[in-house]
C-alpha cells in the first residue's frame, strides 16, 4: 500500500518514523539534560551541553567525580538530550582538572595495606575504577557531537586525559599541560598516551611523559595540542562561539566526519590499562603516593 | 637586559600576581616563603615568567631552586 503513497507522502512518513525513533529514547525514561552534582553540573543552553567542572581544590578526579561522569556518559549515549555540540569547562579558580584524586587513591592502597590484602588485590580494584573511566572517556571521545574543552590553569594527568577526550581544545593563557604519573612510578592510566599519540605523535607524547615537565598554552598551541589559544579567562565565551558555529552543520554529517577523522585507538587504550595496573603493584607507587600525600612541603612535588 | 634588571622585573611581576611588595622582596631570600606561595602557585608564576619573558623553562630546571636569583639566571640562559 505504501509504495502506491504519492512520493512527497512517502518521504514525509519517512521523515516522521525517523523524528519519532530518534525521539523515543529520551521519551523511555533517557537520563535527563540537567544534573546539579557535587563535582559536577551539567545543564542544555541552546543547543550546546554545557558541563562545569566544580569540584576543590582542583576537581581531582576520584570516586565522586567518576560516578557523576558515568551520568553524563549516559546522557550522551542516550543522544544528549539534543544537543549539538558539549563544552567542558571549569570554574574552579585554580584550572580545569589536576588529575586523579591522589589522596583517594593512596586511601585505598593503605586501607588494603591495613587489611593485609596484597598490592595485587589493591591493583585489582584500581582495574575496576579504570574500566570504568575509560568506559565514561571513550564514551565522550565518540560522542557523534562536536566536543570542546575550554581550559584555563591546571590541566594536569587526569585532566589532561579528559580534555584529550574533546575534539577541540580552547586554552587561556594560564593553562599549563602536563603528564606528571612517572614522578609516582606510574604512567597515565585514563586513556591519555594513546589520545596524544593519536592527535600529535609519539614525539609530543615521550617529551611529556618522560620528563614529567608541563607545557605553557603557548607551546600547547605550537605544537597544535590547542585549536585556540585566547587571553585569560576567555575560553569558555569563545568555546560557546566555537560551539554555535559546530551546530550549524547537519549533524549527520558532523557525526560522519568525526568517526572518520577521530577513530578511537582501542588496541593502544587497553595495553595501556594492562600497564597501568601492572605499575600500580609496584613497592614504588606505595611510596610515591605516601610521599605526595603527607609532605607538607611547599615545593613542588619532585622525587 | 642585564642581570639586575631582569633580577627586578622578575620580582615586580611575583609581587603582582600575589599582591605583595615588590621592595619587601629580597632576589637572594627564599620566594615560596616570601611570596607564601605553594607548588600551584609556584606553576602560575612560571607561566607568567615564560609569557614576560617569552622563554619556555622546564619544571625540572627549577629543582632545588628557590630564590629569585636562581630564577634570574635560568630565564637568563634562555634569553
Amino acid at each position: 500500500m505504501r509504495s502506491r503513497l504519492p512520493w512527497q507522502a512517502r518521504l514525509l512518513a519517512r521523515r516522521l518514523e525517523g523524528s519519532i525513533r530518534e525521539r523515543l529514547p529520551r521519551l523511555e525514561g533517557s537520563p535527563p539534560a540537567h544534573f546539579e552534582g557535587e563535582a559536577l553540573s551539567y545543564r542544555l543552553e541552546g543547543e550546546t551541553l554545557e558541563v562545569c567542572l566544580h569540584r576543590g581544590p582542583c576537581n581531582e578526579i576520584g570516586t565522586t567525580t567518576l560516578e557523576e561522569l558515568e551520568q553524563l556518559a549516559a546522557l550522551l549515549r542516550a543522544g544528549a538530550g539534543g544537543a549539538r555540540a558539549m563544552i567542558l569547562h571549569s570554574t574552579e579558580p585554580k584550572g580545569f582538572c589536576a588529575g586523579a584524586d591522589l589522596r583517594e587513591l593512596q586511601a585505598g592502597l593503605g586501607l588494603h595495606r591495613e587489611r593485609g590484602s596484597s598490592r595485587w588485590v589493591a591493583a585489582g580494584q584500581v582495574r575496576g575504577f579504570i574500566d570504568r573511566i575509560h568506559a565514561v572517556f571513550d564514551t565522550i571521545d565518540m560522542a557523534p557531537i562536536t566536543t570542546i574543552a575550554a581550559l584555563h590553569g591546571f590541566c594536569f594527568g587526569g585532566g589532561f586525559e579528559l580534555a584529550l577526550c574533546c575534539d577541540l581544545r580552547i586554552a587561556d593563557k594560564s593553562t599549563r599541560f602536563a603528564f606528571p604519573e612517572l614522578r609516582l612510578g606510574l604512567v597515565p592510566g585514563f586513556g591519555g598516551i594513546p589520545r596524544l599519540a593519536r592527535d600529535l605523535g609519539n614525539g609530543v607524547v615521550r617529551d611529556l611523559l618522560l620528563t614529567g615537565r608541563s607545557l605553557s598554552a603557548k607551546r600547547a598551541h605550537e605544537v597544535g595540542l590547542i585549536s585556540q589559544l585566547v587571553g585569560r579567562g576567555e575560553s569558555l565565551r569563545v568555546a560557546r562561539l566555537v560551539a554555535e558555529q559546530a551546530a550549524r552543520f547537519d549533524p549527520r554529517t558532523t557525526a560522519a566526519a568525526k568517526r572518520f577523522a577521530k577513530p578511537l585507538p582501542r588496541e593502544a587504550l587497553e595495553r595501556e590499562k594492562d600497564l597501568f595496573i601492572e605499575l600500580m603493584a609496584s613497592p614504588v607507587v606505595e611510596a610515591a603516593l605516601r610521599k605526595f600525600v603527607e609532605s607538607d612541603d611547599l615545593r613542588p612535588y619532585l622525587p | 637586559m642585564n642581570k639586575t634588571e631582569l633580577i627586578d622585573r622578575l620580582m615586580e611581576l611575583a609581587a603582582k600576581r600575589f599582591d605583595k611588595d615588590a621592595e619587601a622582596l629580597d632576589p637572594q631570600g627564599d620566594f615560596f616563603e616570601l611570596l607564601g606561595i605553594d607548588s600551584f602557585q609556584a606553576m602560575e608564576l612560571l607561566t607568567d615568567l615564560e609569557e614576560a619573558f617569552d622563554v619556555e623553562i622546564p619544571d625540572y630546571e627549577l629543582q632545588g631552586v628557590n630564590t629569585f636569583l636562581g630564577l634570574a639566571e635560568i630565564i637568563e640562559r634562555r634569553l
